[in-house]
């Protein structure tokens, strides 16, 4: 793998991170990262839809005419969210539960029509493989950080298993029960981006 | 009666933006100035109001178990096409944004040159297709309900960006630490506005 094809993939983990950076795909993200597994399940989903489509996307990038793209992008976006549906749907009913309508929303996720758009009409087929699995990657770190603080804090667990010992609770310590509602996941993305635009400097807006 | 308690609710308690994040992009998008962003909660709220019953129709007349029974007879019954609901209902989202934007270009040209640019982009918002969905989870009786939910949702996703976009316009001025500048005041600024509409939980109408 030369250089460049490493860059694509890992640009989107750090500098080019889809959520921090380009803001794209915070519609879905926030309301499933209460716990870290439906976050790690929406994250994988997201990740596997975002590769195939920009692979599908670039194979047909010289046949689609310009003007009716949007609908040819949604409609083979949503088939393949369909089909990760019902595999959720037949494998993990408990997290399909959990995820509700959200996994419906992967289709209107922003990141997939943004790297479809940016990336996928304009390159291979293989470029737009690791671009979207790049990108699909720097989205589930970021719900999985997320969900790691909203779980630890708002039900003293992480991915189910308990984490803050019972004697603490003896002690008067008390699960801080705003972390699982939504306004917290708003405010722990604004922090995640206050330390991470403190680290690149040249991300900052003036 | 039933019909004003879910309008309210879904202005207020089922808030769109605040209780489910949807149509976020946008929302931190435009909410730059008020006016554009009354301009595309006008259109959001437009749109939903014509697609939430359409989708309604669909979903009970042909997408629901047993719903096609109505034509094609009882040996229908167990014809489940849910599965099918995703593809129809951005097919349906998308085109009637399409027809919408023709129909408002008609027929007010004055509108059309303040929501142009907005229209095509509402085919890809969350909150639209987060409304239809949500929609075809809660059942609604009838498509009264159904049309009030969409209207309810569209102006309570107004009433959040309108008052997010007239916040974000004092902020100018503030002093705000460089690496928070932007983006990351906004999602704690936003945060706290979610935290005031959490107030409106648990109230019965």
């Amino acid at each position: 793998m030369n250089k460049e094809r490493k860059e694509v993939l890992l640009s989107p983990l750090d500098k080019k991170n889809p959520v921090l950076v380009l803001v794209l795909g915070i519609c879905s993200s926030l309301a499933v990262t209460a716990q870290i597994k439906p976050a790690l399940v929406m994250g994988i989903s997201v990740t596997v839809v975002v590769a195939f489509s920009n692979v599908i996307i670039s194979l047909l990038r010289n046949t689609i005419p310009n003007r009716i793209r949007i609908i040819v992008q949604l409609v083979v976006v949503a088939a393949l969210v369909i089909i990760v549906e019902q595999i959720l749907k037949a494998y993990s009913y408990e997290v399909w539960g959990q995820l509700s309508v959200y996994i419906g929303l992967i289709i209107t996720n922003c990141i997939l029509m943004g790297r479809l758009e940016a990336f996928a009409l304009g390159n291979g087929p293989w470029d737009s493989f690791l671009d979207g699995i790049g990108n699909g990657l720097g989205y589930t770190i970021i719900l999985v950080i997320i969900a790691f603080v909203r779980e630890l804090f708002g039900s003293g667990s992480l991915l189910g298993f308990q984490i803050i010992p019972q004697s603490f609770y003896d002690a008067g310590y008390v699960n801080n029960g705003l972390m699982i509602m939504p306004p917290m996941a708003l405010i722990v993305v604004g922090c995640i981006i206050w330390v991470h635009r403190s680290m690149h400097k040249d991300l900052q807006e003036k | 009666m039933e019909s004003l308690n879910l309008f309210i609710k879904s202005i207020f308690i089922d808030n769109m933006i605040f209780a489910y994040f949807l149509g976020m992009c946008s929302f931190l998008a435009v909410s730059k100035t008020v006016k554009t962003s009354v301009g595309l909660g006008v259109a959001v709220t437009f749109v939903l109001l014509i697609t939430v019953p359409v989708n309604y129709l669909l979903d009970t007349y042909v997408l629901r178990e047993g719903a096609l029974t109505w034509f094609l007879g009882d040996e229908a019954a167990s014809v489940d096409l849910s599965f099918l609901s995703f593809i129809l209902f951005i097919a349906i989202i998308a085109s009637m944004t399409q027809i919408v934007e023709m129909v408002v270009e008609r027929f007010t040209p004055a509108l059309y040159a303040q929501l142009g640019i907005f229209l095509p982009l509402i085919a890809v918002n969350c909150a639209i297709l987060g409304a239809s969905l949500f929609m075809q989870q809660r059942n609604f009786p009838n498509v009264g309900q159904a049309t009030v939910y969409g209207l309810g949702s569209g102006l309570g996703w107004m009433l959040a960006i309108v008052s997010l976009a007239a916040v974000r316009e004092h902020m100018k001025y503030n002093k705000i630490p460089d690496a928070l500048k932007g983006l990351g005041i906004t999602f704690i600024l936003v945060g706290l506005m979610s935290m005031a509409f959490m107030g409106f939980m648990g109230i019965k109408l």
